[in-house]
């Protein structure tokens, strides 16, 4: 393939980067050679954020690992809609144990790997945020901190979608659910509740920690890359819009992934060993209500009159993410790690 | 080797020589001394290869038993009371995967009121979660069932509880023979699994099954649990051409083939019992013991064997079910329906409680003497005016405060003042 230079804005939008790029830079996706470990013809909701970042997220990690993978997976709708046996999407060795123990589960295969001195295979757990950040929380936190070898994948739809949408501590204030409401004087969920997986798993100074959206596909790529290069326990939490639990179009699912990260309410960034080493920017900052707007969910705010002081606060968390990991350009923070890589090859901005 | 040991010692060196990959355990009492032992022989390197997992919850524990397992590696945890409980969705779940994982129960009491002594009451409330429960007499048995239950669990893919009483055996020093790492090879295959995740040859293990098969997939437990029945034996016959010794089975009479009172239990109760026997029939008393060493699944041919040509039938049992009786004694009364047999539930060394010579002395004269009521629940040693005196102060209102703490007031086994 010729050389072309490219700008770097461009192969930041991971839009029009594939036919900029060698080959061997190329997104997962775009390769003859891709796995399709979630493959076509499972049940997921059209415009599953889920369904989509599993497939990128596995595809890159069995890229990484030449095919030598095996998935340990929590109960939820990823389980669900992948195994209605006999016909289970999964084209890698994978099992489902139950809800609340994926990370232990996953540890346990790390460990028989290792005792069989089978140093080729390599294991990922994955699951929801309610199997993940809350009933499986005590053995995800276990594995961190025995730093046992397993990247773990979070997808973060933000409401236990598999049961019919109700509040998980992913759950943002304000949010209808099913246990949340929009009913009474403050409806929807909460606000000065919940917790942030993220930074807490920074907290156990794991190997590698990072953020990414399904709005950033080639973003999500890398960084399971990325952490399939560390040996020992990584996390990646994917933010995952879920049309059916959100109340937004099936067609909005990457729009509002990418609202979610340009408003500054999803911070997306990566840290190694506790401390963060390279955050997304905004690129185009756009206020929380464009975000909100078009997801049921938030539509009590939006009524007559609409909840302007619920927006406001909403609007207050977005610009302390936006101060407390300098998302936008110009701030002091480091650069992105995908834009990094591209910028070390010959490949990179001009 | 013969030598003086600690029953959990004992039981860790015979994990140990089973040559496990993967170990995983929480600290609990009375198992601790289990996987203290079996850390050490790891971080020594006596036992390779093996990874040990500290974990931080039984839930955990099992969890990566599981995952282990089903990536082909043998795996084992030990556990008791509390823990069993923690992670009784994990322990359903490692059977119904049919995952050859064995596991040490140090069986103690399940609170509230929070004891920490021996009984039977965390294993009896997991005895229907499809695992293979087999119960120790002594400390040689506890060795010798670890051995056959591997490769038991292995054979049949099935996972297996080996239940030793906590403290009376766990904390027990007495002479136990250890066998050769070269006996327990020659006994023990390396581990073949049924199912295995290998990227070589990718399955989905777990996947969501609805009614169209699901009867069909729990059948197939249950059908795995009556092919143990004859396994049991067999593998209790290999083991004892192998090794020179009588250990395993599914019920060992003691005594009973002509006895017309037989006292029935599990575990190292058995012992004390088997000395009561003896008292008894120098003073001509026709009274025998069968012991349940394979309480799943249920020997019921086995048992309506051993127990239906005796007269009366009593079960002592260190467990029972609340509000109805006991556990036990209803499986007793289902291997000899249709037979005039009386069967009589005990409870006894609840908690820790001892269960002396004495007391059973007693208890059989009352047997013997009719004063035992037939179908009903009999606590042995019950302390009757403590229970009344609670009893009293209930009904004088409705604020009593709670049972323990006031009935330990009573006791005066507590820094407190009279009530």
């Amino acid at each position: 393939m010729p050389l072309q230079p490219i700008k770097f804005y461009q192969a930041g939008s991971f839009a029009v980067g594939n036919r900029l790029l060698d080959p061997d830079q190329r997104s997962v996706q775009a390769r003859t050679e891709r796995s399709n470990t979630l493959t076509s013809g499972h049940r997921a909701c059209q415009g599953c954020g889920e369904a989509l970042g599993a497939r990128y997220a596995l595809d890159a990690a069995m890229r990484a690992t030449g095919g030598r993978l095996i998935a340990a997976n929590a109960t939820g709708c990823l389980e669900v809609f992948s195994t209605p046996y006999p016909e289970s999407s999964w084209q890698l060795p994978w099992i489902h144990s139950l809800f609340a123990n994926a990370p232990s589960v996953a540890t346990g295969i790390a460990a028989a790997l290792r005792a069989k001195g089978r140093t080729d295979v390599r294991v990922v757990g994955q699951g929801g945020d309610g199997g993940t950040m809350d009933i499986g929380f005590a053995c995800l936190s276990g594995m961190f901190e025995r730093n046992d070898d397993v990247l773990y994948v979070c997808y973060d739809n933000e409401a236990y979608m598999n049961t019919g949408v109700q509040r998980s501590s992913a759950t943002p204030a304000a949010a209808r659910t099913a246990t949340t409401g929009a009913v009474g004087p403050e409806p929807g969920n909460v606000f000065g509740q919940g917790k942030n997986a993220p930074l807490i798993a920074m907290a156990h100074e794991i190997p590698y920690v990072a953020t990414a959206t399904v709005a950033e596909l080639r973003d999500l790529e890398y960084k399971i890359e990325r952490a399939m290069e560390f040996r020992g326990a990584r996390y990646v939490h994917v933010f995952v819009p879920c049309p059916l639990g959100w109340g937004s179009a099936s067609r909005d699912t990457i729009r509002i992934a990418r609202l979610a990260k340009e408003t500054g309410l999803f911070p997306v960034f990566e840290a190694e060993h506790g401390e963060v080493v390279s955050v997304s920017k905004i690129r185009r900052q756009v206020p929380v209500e464009e975000y909100l707007q078009p997801q049921r969910r938030f539509a009590h705010l939006f009524g007559d009159p609409p909840r302007t002081d619920v927006i406001e606060r909403i609007q207050a968390g977005a610009d302390r993410n936006i101060r407390r990991f300098g998302l936008l350009e110009g701030e002091d923070a480091a650069t992105d790690g995908l834009m990094r890589v591209l910028a070390e090859t010959d490949r990179g901005p001009q | 080797m013969r030598s003086q040991i600690e029953g959990s010692r004992a039981v860790a060196q015979a994990v140990a020589l089973c040559r496990p990959e993967v170990v995983s355990a929480y600290p609990i009492s009375p198992q601790t001394h289990i996987v203290e032992a079996l850390s050490n022989l790891v971080r020594t390197g006596e036992l390779a290869p093996c990874e040990y997992l500290l974990v931080e919850s039984e839930f955990a524990a099992m969890s990566a038993a599981i995952g282990a397992s089903a990536t082909g590696a043998r795996a084992y945890t030990a556990t008791a009371s509390q823990g069993l409980l923690y992670m009784a969705e994990a322990v359903y779940n490692a059977s119904g995967l049919g995952l050859p994982i064995v596991m040490t129960v140090a069986n103690r009491a399940i609170g509230a009121p929070i004891n920490i002594w021996n009984d039977h009451s965390d294993t009896m409330s997991q005895r229907d979660c499809g695992w293979i429960q087999l119960y120790a007499e002594s400390n040689q048995e506890a060795v010798d069932l670890h051995v056959q239950a591997f490769k038991l669990a292995e054979a049949l893919s099935l996972p297996v509880m080996v239940c030793m009483d906590g403290f009376v055996l766990t904390h027990a020093v007495e002479e136990v023979d250890v066998p050769t790492q070269a006996e327990v090879d020659a006994f023990l295959p390396p581990f073949e699994p049924r199912q295995v995740l290998d990227p070589d040859d990718p399955v989905t293990i777990g996947a969501m099954v609805g009614p169209e098969a699901f009867a069909e997939v729990k059948y197939l437990m249950h059908a795995k649990q009556m092919q143990a029945l004859d396994l049991i034996p067999e593998l209790a016959a290999e083991f004892s051409q192998a090794f020179g010794r009588t250990s395993g089975g599914l019920v060992r009479g003691y005594r009973s083939s002509d006895a017309e009172t037989i006292v029935v239990a599990l575990g190292s109760v058995l012992g004390t019992i088997e000395e009561v026997v003896d008292d008894l029939r120098e003073q001509g008393v026709k009274i025998g013991a069968v012991g349940v060493t394979c309480f799943r699944p249920y020997p019921l041919e086995e048992i309506r064997a051993a127990l239906g040509h005796a007269r009366r039938v009593v079960v002592l049992e260190k467990a029972f079910a609340v509000g109805v009786g006991g556990i036990v004694g209803q499986n007793v009364r289902l291997a000899l329906s249709g037979l005039p047999v009386e069967v009589l539930d005990v409870v006894a060394g609840l908690g820790g409680r001892a269960i002396t010579k004495q007391s059973l002395h007693g208890l059989v004269a009352d047997v013997l003497a009719g004063r035992l009521e037939p179908g009903r629940l009999t606590f042995l040693d019950l302390d009757w005016k403590l229970v009344e005196r609670e009893l009293e102060r209930m009904g004088r209102g409705r604020r009593s405060g709670p049972h323990a703490e006031n009935i330990l007031r009573d006791v005066g086994a507590v820094a407190a003042k009279p009530h």
